[in-house]
C-alpha cells in the first residue's frame, strides 16, 4: 500500500470520527472521568513516581531475562497441571486453539476480555469452526452485538452512547428495554448467566503470568472472568509472551499500578490468581487448563534495542485517556487492533509492513502518554523513531523528502535563509498579501493550514535584519 | 551578563516583534545582548518528522553558531527542549558534536526559566491591567520542565489578573507537521483548547512557544474570536513599556 493511501485512509477515518458527535461526546466524557480518577488515586497512594520507577524496573528486568522467566513459568505451570503451548504466529495460535476445541468437542465458548484474541482473530476462527462464541465482558459483548471491534484497551465500548446500547440490547431481547443502567445491565447479566451455564469452554487473556508459581493473574471488574474460568470444564488462556512477572511480589506492584492507571481503582474488583486446573478434592475450577503463549512478532520487538521497552506495556489504557488525538477521534479511527499512543507504536512494530506504520503521524508529540504511563515507556520518543524508520523506508514520499532536503540546506545556511526569507516576504507582500487562497492552490501544505487557520502576515523585516548589538 | 539570543527560525522570519520584546526585556534586566548571526534553527521540524540527517545538518550549524557564548536564551520552550533532550540522540556517535551539544544544553534557557532561575526576577516593573490566561506548551512544560516559571513570571507583573485555564496541560493540537498532515484533528484539538480559553473571559492568551501560538491565534482569527495571543515576553514588554507602576 502506498503511503498516500495510508494517510488518506487515516484522514478519512478520523474525519468520520470528528463528524460523529455521539462518539466524541462519549469518548471525551469517559476519558476525562478515567484520567481524573487516575490522578486522584495515584496522588492519594503517594510516591507515584517511585512506583512508576519500580514498575519500569520490573518490566525491564523481566524483558531482559524473558527466556529464563518464560521457561520457569512453563515448567511451574506444567507442574501444576496445565498444558503449555507456544505459538510463533497468529495462525499457529489459532491452530492450537482449534485443536483444543476439537479435542474437547466444545461448541459453546465464553470469553472474558482479551485484546490479544482480537489481535489473533480468534473469534472469527472459532466461528469458522462452527463454534458459538460469546464475549462476557459487558463492553466487549456490546461491541460483539454491534459487530464492531473494541475501541479502547480496557473499555471496548467507550464510543457507544447509552441509547445505542439500548437499541442493541432490544434487538437481542426482542422487545423494549428501559434505558436506565439497572435495566440494561440486568438484561446483560441474565443473558450472560445463561451462556456461562451452558458453555463447554472458557477463553481468557492474561494480565500477568507469574514465573515463580506458574500462575495466571486476571484483573476484572465484572466477575465474568471468574465465571469463564470456573464454570466450563475447560479453560484456555491465551497470553502474549511478554505478560510475565518473575514473582508474586512483582505481581503486587502491578496490582497497584494497573488498576490505578486504568480506572483510578485502588484494586481491581476481582483479582484471580490461578495456578493449574482443579485439583483433587477442589470444588470448582476447570478440569483442563491450556495456556497458549503467543509470539506473533514479539520476539522481533524483544530483539530491537530501540523498542524493546514497548513490550513492558501493561495495557492499562492510561495513554489513551490523556491523548489529545485519541480524545477527538476514538479508537476505531486508528484502524488497528490497538489504538491510541500505544497502538500507534505497537501496531507497526507487530506488523512492520502493515498499514499501521502511518499511525506514527497520528500524534502531536505532546508527551502526555509518557507522563501517564505507569511503566514509563517514552512513547513520544518512539513515535519519532518510527517516523524515522518510515522515512528510511521511503514512506514519506519524494516531495516530503525533497522538502526536508531543501530545509536541511537552507536552514543550515544563515545566508540562504536570510535571502530566501527576504524573497518570500517580498513575493507574499507584493503578490499574495491577504490572499492565502492564492498560495493554497500551489502548496498543499499551505492549503492544509489555511483550511482551518489564518496565516500570519509576514513582517516588514526579519529580526536578523534589524537587530542592533549592545545593551540598550 | 552576556546573553546570546537564539530567536528561532519562526520568530526571526515571521514574528520578529517577539524577539524584539525578548531583547528589550532582557536588556531592562541588565543583560548585554548579542545575536550570533550564524544561527537559524534548532532542526526540530526535520527531527520530529523523522528526517534525522537533514535535522543534523541544521542542528550542527546551530551548534557552531552558538559555540562559546555564556548564555543562550530563546523565546521557545520547544526549541530549548530540542537542544536539551534530542541533540543527544541526534549526535550519538559524534564525540565532538555530542560534547558541543552538551555544552550548549548547559548554557541554554527558555526565556521564562532564564528570567526566574538565572536572573532571579521576583518583581517586574510596569503594569498590565488585564485578564490573562496561560497555556503551558507541552514541550516547554513536559520535556523542559518549565511548569512554574512562566506562572511565577506572570504573577510578578503588576495589575495582571491571571485566570486559571481549564485542562491547561492539554495539547493545543499544533504538533509541528501534524498540523498539516492531519489538519482536521489538529483544529478539533485547538477548538477544545480555545473553548476553555474563552470560558476564562480573558482578553489575552499567553504562551511560551510561537508554534502553538501561531496555530491558536490563526484559529482564533479564523473563527473571529476576540482574544489576542501573546508571547510571555511580549506581555512583559508591554507592561514595562506602559511605565505606570
Amino acid at each position: 500500500m502506498q503511503p498516500d493511501v495510508r494517510r488518506e485512509d487515516l484522514r478519512a477515518r478520523s474525519t468520520a470520527a470528528l463528524n460523529d458527535g455521539f462518539l466524541r461526546g462519549a469518548v471525551g466524557f469517559t476519558v476525562d472521568r478515567l484520567s481524573a480518577a487516575k490522578a486522584r488515586s495515584s496522588d492519594a497512594f503517594g510516591n507515584w513516581e517511585a512506583w512508576r520507577e519500580r514498575g519500569l524496573e520490573i518490566r525491564a528486568h523481566t524483558l531482559a531475562n524473558l527466556d529464563f522467566y518464560l521457561a520457569q513459568f512453563a515448567n511451574r505451570a506444567s507442574e501444576a497441571g496445565a498444558r503449555v503451548h507456544f505459538a510463533k504466529t497468529a495462525a499457529e495460535a489459532r491452530r492450537i486453539l482449534l485443536e483444543i476445541v476439537r479435542e474437547k468437542s466444545a461448541r459453546r465458548i465464553v470469553k472474558s476480555k482479551s485484546m490479544l484474541t482480537e489481535e489473533l482473530g480468534v473469534n472469527a476462527a472459532l466461528a469458522g469452526a462452527g463454534c458459538q462464541v460469546v464475549e462476557t465482558d459487558l463492553g466487549e459483548w456490546i461491541v460483539q452485538l454491534a459487530q464492531e471491534a473494541p475501541s479502547h484497551l480496557i473499555l471496548p465500548a467507550i464510543h457507544k452512547p447509552r441509547h445505542h446500547i439500548q437499541t442493541l440490547f432490544e434487538a437481542e431481547a426482542g422487545g423494549k428495554l428501559a434505558p436506565d443502567t439497572a435495566t440494561l445491565a440486568g438484561f446483560a447479566r441474565q443473558r450472560l448467566r445463561r451462556e456461562f451455564e451452558r458453555a463447554d469452554l472458557g477463553i481468557t487473556g492474561c494480565n500477568f503470568a507469574v514465573a515463580e508459581t506458574g500462575s495466571i493473574a486476571l484483573f476484572t471488574n465484572e466477575g465474568n472472568g471468574r465465571m469463564v474460568t470456573t464454570l466450563p470444564q475447560a479453560h484456555v488462556v491465551i497470553m502474549g509472551m511478554e505478560r510475565i512477572v518473575p514473582t508474586l511480589a512483582d505481581l503486587d506492584v502491578m496490582a497497584n499500578l494497573l488498576p490505578r492507571s486504568a480506572t483510578g481503582q485502588k484494586l481491581t474488583t476481582y483479582l484471580n490468581v490461578m495456578t493449574g486446573p482443579r485439583r483433587t478434592g477442589e470444588l470448582d475450577g476447570p478440569r483442563d487448563l491450556d495456556v497458549i503463549v503467543v509470539d506473533n512478532g514479539r520476539s522481533r520487538i524483544l530483539g530491537d534495542p530501540e523498542f524493546r521497552d514497548v513490550l513492558g506495556c501493561i495495557r492499562c489504557g492510561a495513554c489513551l485517556n490523556v491523548c489529545p488525538v485519541y480524545r477527538q477521534i476514538g479508537g476505531h479511527a486508528y484502524g488497528s487492533v490497538y489504538g491510541g499512543p500505544i497502538g500507534a507504536v505497537l501496531s507497526p512494530l507487530l506488523e512492520p509492513s502493515g498499514p499501521a506504520t502511518e499511525l506514527a503521524n497520528a500524534s502531536t508529540l505532546c508527551g502526555a502518554c509518557f507522563e501517564a504511563c505507569p511503566v514509563k515507556i517514552p512513547l513520544h520518543d518512539h513515535l519519532v523513531q518510527l517516523r524515522r524508520r518510515n522515512v528510511a523506508a521511503g514512506q514519506g514520499g519524494v516531495a516530503e523528502a525533497l522538502s526536508f532536503r531543501i530545509f536541511g540546506h537552507v536552514f543550515s545556511s544563515p545566508r540562504w535563509f536570510g535571502l530566501l526569507g527576504r524573497a518570500f516576504r517580498f513575493v507574499r507582500r507584493r503578490l499574495g498579501r491577504n490572499r492565502s487562497d492564492y498560495w493554497a492552490r500551489f502548496v498543499p501544505a499551505f492549503a492544509a493550514w489555511t483550511k482551518y487557520r489564518a496565516v500570519p502576515e509576514p513582517p516588514e523585516r526579519a529580526f536578523r535584519d534589524s537587530f542592533e548589538e549592545g545593551s540598550q | 551578563m552576556k546573553v546570546a539570543l537564539f530567536a528561532t527560525c519562526l520568530v526571526d522570519q515571521m514574528f520578529p516583534a517577539v524577539a524584539e520584546s525578548t531583547a528589550r526585556v532582557l536588556r531592562r534586566h541588565g543583560c548585554e545582548l548579542s545575536f550570533p548571526p550564524g544561527q537559524v534553527c534548532c532542526g526540530q521540524p526535520a527531527f520530529n518528522s523523522g528526517y534525522f540527517d537533514d535535522a543534523r545538518r541544521v542542528a550542527a550549524s546551530l551548534l557552531a553558531a552558538l559555540e562559546g557564548v555564556d548564555y543562550v536564551v530563546t523565546p521557545s520552550g520547544s526549541c530549548a527542549a530540542m537542544i536539551h533532550h534530542h541533540y543527544r540522540r541526534l549526535f550519538e556517535g559524534d564525540v565532538a558534536r555530542s560534547a558541543a551539544a552538551q555544552r550548549l544544553a548547559e548554557r541554554s534557557y527558555e526565556f521564562s526559566q532564564f528570567m526566574i532561575n538565572v536572573l532571579g526576577v521576583e518583581r517586574l516593573d510596569g503594569s498590565f491591567p488585564h485578564a490573562v490566561t496561560f497555556h503551558p506548551s507541552c514541550h516547554g512544560a513536559r520535556l523542559l520542565g518549565a511548569r512554574q516559571e512562566p506562572l511565577t513570571l506572570l504573577r510578578a507583573v503588576p495589575d495582571l489578573e491571571l485566570r486559571p485555564l481549564e485542562r491547561a496541560d492539554d495539547c493545543c493540537g499544533f504538533g509541528g507537521t501534524f498540523s498539516i498532515k492531519l489538519p482536521a484533528i489538529s483544529a478539533a484539538i485547538a477548538d477544545e483548547k480555545l473553548r476553555h480559553v474563552t470560558d476564562t473571559g480573558a482578553r489575552y492568551l499567553v504562551g511560551t512557544d510561537l508554534g502553538c501560538l501561531m496555530h491558536l491565534s490563526g484559529r482564533l482569527q479564523r473563527r473571529g474570536v476576540a482574544v489576542e495571543a501573546l508571547h510571555i515576553a511580549q506581555l512583559i514588554d508591554r507592561a514595562q513599556a506602559s511605565g505606570a507602576s
